[in-house]
């Protein structure tokens, strides 16, 4: 960003003022201010720039471009963002949004990178009846939150979903010679402890038997003895609940460590496009969290633009939630109009056309969607469940790693 | 078969941590300068052997000949313009150290917000030299095996340099005592300053070495930090071999605790094992008198 | 410098009743900066009370604020909020007391990085022990307690803070600690029982430290141990009671409002060159006010007294 001027809607509104110079409809009343704090330093930071930051830029640029954000009258505002640094620290995040609200009087809030970030700050959003869409929220309390928060919507169900499609995927391969052992890993943190209690539960159900379960402290890149520990094992299924640093440094050991299940699965970070550059061909069979129904045209498009606006791909899993999350936004506003009120009427009431499809929540948490995906020459498609469609059939047994 | 196993990753893990570790301990040890931007040096290399590599095509190894000098460089003129003053001013090693911790924390920031502005904040990762190589019967990767050998390689050219060249005694008379150094003629700031350039030399060989393997971003720079201090303290400090040893029992200690005792509790005995030591060795495994 | 006993005391109280009402006055915005201003200046203020004197620095806070913002989380729901409280002190005095004992053969670096060292084992003790018999490592903190609430908790325990310093200060302990700080063999020789000195006032310190953690944990709904025992706490307290002056007792806050102000000012303005200019202004701090923020103080006092010697010229 050039323009460097000491003042907030200066800098932040870098984009907005550039792409006001020339829109095609002439925007009829002021802005629409719309504020986030986001991590954009510290530990969350990595997660943040890769799935929240540029699908707001990507937003922010095309509907500005258009004209600005339909109204229900056909008039067009446009949109400029209010945006702060929370450093990856909750109590900066509950600050931000406190200045948002009060100082900076916005109209809407977009919501922060992470489970945590976003709890810190559902109490600020509920108090200012702010609608609160979450894309990069996961814990298995989301029922009791959402009847806490009634503002609050959950694009991602529970970790418990998404392990029982993985599981029930897992179950229709022992058929065609998958055998029953399985060797899991998981991050030492909420994230990875929920989804790893429920992996331990529905493998038991699915009939599968845990040869290892292995758990590492968060940070940790060096995992030579879980893979060296798995490679002895020999399992038929090597699972992994893991997030990006350590997503890399597994698949790379497992390479190198001759780790070569008929199932390898990693978290978050497989369905990045870092994935894809760091291990080339390696990537074919690697399966996943996330996916994306590649042959869809509206997938097609947001990648395309993605790659065009923002200078590089979308993440296959958490990018495309969250764009939908901006997409559900936009139509709501322009069925009611900038009132919170009615808009977390409309968004908990009725459904929407996204990228991913029909968005219709259930109690405020989306219940359809993709949860297994794979590497399949060189996109990241999805798996299951099956009943979302879209999906595909997987590589399987997973082809031993090529070479280096 | 098992065992080697673990014992040749802890090695390897050791042989990184010391890697990282020991441009921090020629920063303190000698130059005084408690350097809290240290991490964000690492990463800085790191981004720089990133972008050689996939920009142009440089091997990290070759980029090594160009981040070190560099660094030695940039550090060299850091240690002169802005640490000489505070240096001068400092009326007691205690004022010096706080003087120090501010003002590196100062640089943390500038240092990790130029790489934001630059680079972004996600994440980046590239493979070089990530081919097995087979060591009594054990497999590991080339690209870990050639980070964890260049740390014993320089720890040891090091330590010969300090012990047997005039210009190692220098420095190292300047390490044991700042104030009487200059008694016998030696140049005590320009001695701290070149003290200074050598440990970011060796903090950008570092960074370019993990970039091959680790994946990072340029927020990550605390990590590198945090690290160093615990290993360079355990080590003793200022003690080039101290801190390759104390690398490598946490290295050993983190694989042989994710074998045999839970994979969970790694860092955990590794802090706890740092803090036993100092219980037990008030300055470190080869540290002297207290300071 | 003489000043009545009772005075420093009296003026912590009437600024305390100064600042009370003000909830009554400022809206949310502002209450959220001032709950964060309070929130260092309580720990700085406490960091100080033992680093100040003795010239130990410890890195050791973020552990002790975790173990309260834990406390907090593990009991808040199923205990009255006093008793929380209560419980929380107690942990944080126990720990300290292991932790100062344990400690008393260290000095300089080793005691700075041995405290970090610690700070971080207590975070992946908690992270593994609640792993593995927790279930789960995040913990959800839904306790009522307004910000209006956090600010008045804050606020009172500052005072009680600054009027435990004036009387330690004034205490044969303060007297000790100070004799540590200048230089600990001598004062052992002089018959100080360093030990003794040292370890109850870290205790002090520590104890004040986790009743911050308590009060603060339910204002994030949500505490893992990265946020709980963040090392960024510990080296923020640090910074701004250096930046301030620890040698006085009100040196902290003098370093902690301003920083937070400047923080504030440089996060709402430039959210893409944050980490640049916040380095700049710390550069410049440590370049230009080279002995803290008391030490500008004193020096202008001193500049004043020596002007009002001076015999004033006839032409002035």
């Amino acid at each position: 960003m050039s323009t460097f001027k000491p003042t907030r809607r200066a800098v932040v509104g870098g984009i907005a003022a550039a792409t006001l110079a020339a829109p095609q409809v002439r925007a009829q009343a002021g802005p629409v201010k719309i504020g986030f704090s986001i991590s954009k330093t510290g530990p969350n930071a990595g997660g943040a720039n890769v799935t929240t930051l540029p699908n707001y830029q990507l937003w922010l640029k095309e509907t500005n471009e258009a004209g600005g954000l339909k109204l229900p009258g056909g008039q067009r505002r446009p949109i400029e963002f209010v945006e702060y640094d929370d450093r990856s620290q909750s109590e900066e995040a509950v600050r931000n949004i406190e200045r948002l609200v009060n100082q900076d009087k916005v109209d809407l809030l977009l919501p922060p990178w992470g489970t945590a970030m976003n709890l810190a700050v559902a109490p600020s959003f509920n108090r200012g009846g702010f609608p609160h869409l979450a894309s990069t929220f996961f814990v298995e309390r989301q029922p009791e939150l959402v009847k806490r928060w009634t503002n609050m919507f959950l694009f991602l169900d529970r970790p418990s979903t998404a392990i029982t499609a993985l599981t029930d995927l897992l179950a229709t391969l022992k058929d065609k010679g998958l055998g029953n052992t399985v060797a899991l890993a998981s991050v030492q943190d909420q994230f990875g402890l929920e989804l790893v209690s429920a992996a331990r539960a529905g493998i038991a159900k699915a009939g599968f038997q845990i040869v290892m379960d292995r758990q590492y402290p968060p940070g940790t890149q060096d995992l030579a003895p879980i893979i060296s520990e798995a490679a002895r094992l020999k399992p038929d299924m090597f699972l992994a609940f893991s997030y990006p640093p350590d997503t890399l440094a597994l698949t790379e050991q497992a390479r190198i460590g001759g780790l070569n299940p008929k199932v390898f699965y990693t978290a978050v970070g497989t369905a990045f496009p870092l994935y894809k550059q760091r291990f080339g061909a390696n990537a074919e069979g690697v399966m996943g969290i996330g996916g994306v129904d590649v042959t869809d045209a509206k997938i097609k498009d947001y990648i395309a633009r993605h790659n065009r606006i923002v200078g590089r791909e979308p993440d296959r899993w958490a990018s495309t939630t969250t764009y939908s999350t901006l997409q559900v936004l936009t139509q709501a506003i322009e069925r009611v109009g900038i009132d919170k009120a009615a808009i977390v009427k409309d968004v908990g009431s009725q459904s929407f056309e996204t990228i991913l499809g029909t968005i219709k929540f259930v109690d405020n948490q989306r219940v359809d969607q993709w949860w297994v995906g794979q590497w399949q020459q060189g996109e990241f498609v999805a798996l299951a469940p099956t009943k979302v469609g879209g999906t595909k059939a997987p590589v399987f047994p997973k082809p031993a790693w090529p070479t280096a | 078969m098992f065992l080697v196993d673990v014992i040749l990753s802890g090695l390897i893990l050791g042989g990184i941590y010391a890697l990282i570790a020991m441009g921090l301990s020629l920063q303190y040890g000698v130059a005084r300068i408690m350097n809290l931007a240290y991490g964000e040096f690492t990463i800085a290399a790191s981004f720089l052997a990133y972008v050689l590599f996939s920009a142009a095509g440089v091997s990290p190894i070759l980029a090594l000949a160009v981040a070190m000098p560099l660094s030695f460089a940039l550090n060299w003129g850091i240690y002169r313009v802005l640490m000489t003053p505070l240096v001068r001013r400092a009326k007691s090693p205690g004022a010096l150290e706080v003087d120090s911790i501010l003002a590196t924390f100062g640089l943390l920031f500038v240092v990790q917000g130029i790489l934001l502005v630059v680079f972004g904040g996600s994440y980046v990762s590239y493979s070089y030299l990530a081919v097995p190589v087979q060591i009594i019967g054990s497999t590991v990767a080339l690209n870990r095996l050639l980070a964890a050998g260049l740390a014993v390689a320089i720890a040891l050219a090091l330590t010969a340099f300090l012990m047997r060249t005039r210009i190692g005694t220098a420095i190292r008379a300047v390490s044991v005592n700042p104030a009487a150094a200059p008694l016998v003629g030696i140049d005590t700031t320009a001695y701290a300053a070149f003290a200074f350039g050598l440990g970011g030399a060796l903090v950008a060989a570092s960074g370019v070495l993990v970039s091959m393997f680790f994946t990072f971003n340029a927020a990550m720079g605390v990590v590198f930090t945090m690290k160093a201090l615990i290993v360079v303290i355990m080590g003793g400090v200022g003690n080039i071999f101290g801190a390759l040893v104390a690398g490598l029992i946490l290295g050993l200690a983190e694989s042989l605790t994710a074998a045999f005792l839970d994979g969970g509790l790694t860092l955990a005995v590794n802090f706890a094992l740092f803090l036993a030591i100092l219980l037990v060795k008030p300055t470190g495994l080869f540290g002297k008198a207290a300071r | 410098m003489t000043m009545k006993p009772w005075l420093p005391p009296l003026l912590v109280l009437a600024a305390a009743a100064a600042l009370a009402p003000l909830p009554i006055v400022a809206g949310s915005y502002w209450m959220a900066l001032l709950v964060n201003i309070l929130m260092y200046a309580t720990l700085a203020t406490a960091w100080a009370l033992f680093s100040g004197p003795t010239h130990y620095v410890s890195l050791a806070t973020a552990a002790f604020f975790g173990l309260g913002a834990y406390t907090m989380a593990f009991l808040g729901e199923t205990l009255p909020l006093p008793l929380v409280y209560g419980v929380a002190a107690l942990i944080g005095a126990v720990v300290a007391t292991v932790v100062g004992l344990s400690t008393l053969r260290l000095s300089g670096v080793y005691f700075v990085i041995f405290t970090f060292g610690l700070a971080e084992l207590v975070r992946q003790l908690v992270t593994w022990g609640e792993a593995k018999y927790g279930g789960t490592v995040g913990r959800f903190v839904f306790i009522d307690v307004t910000q209006q609430g956090i600010y008045w908790m804050l606020l009172g325990l500052l005072v009680v803070i600054l009027l435990t310093g004036l009387a330690i200060q004034r205490s044969r302990l303060g007297w000790a600690l100070r004799a540590i700080g200048e230089d600990e063999t001598v004062a052992r020789h002089a018959g100080i029982d360093t030990t003794v000195s040292k370890v109850a006032v870290f205790v002090v310190s520590a104890t004040f430290m986790t009743l911050v953690g308590a009060i603060m944990a339910p204002r994030w709904t949500y505490i893992d141990p990265s946020i709980a025992f963040n090392p960024i706490i510990s080296f923020q307290v640090l910074i701004m009671a250096l930046l301030g002056g620890a040698a006085r007792l009100y040196g902290p806050i003098l370093g902690v409002v301003p920083l937070a102000i400047l923080f504030e000012i440089l996060q709402a303005n430039f959210p893409n060159y944050f980490s640049i200019l916040l380095g700049i202004a710390f550069l410049v701090i440590v370049y230009f006010v080279p002995n803290g923020i008391v030490g500008l103080i004193d020096q202008g006092r001193g500049a004043i007294v020596r002007a009002a010697r001076r015999r004033p010229h006839p032409a002035e």
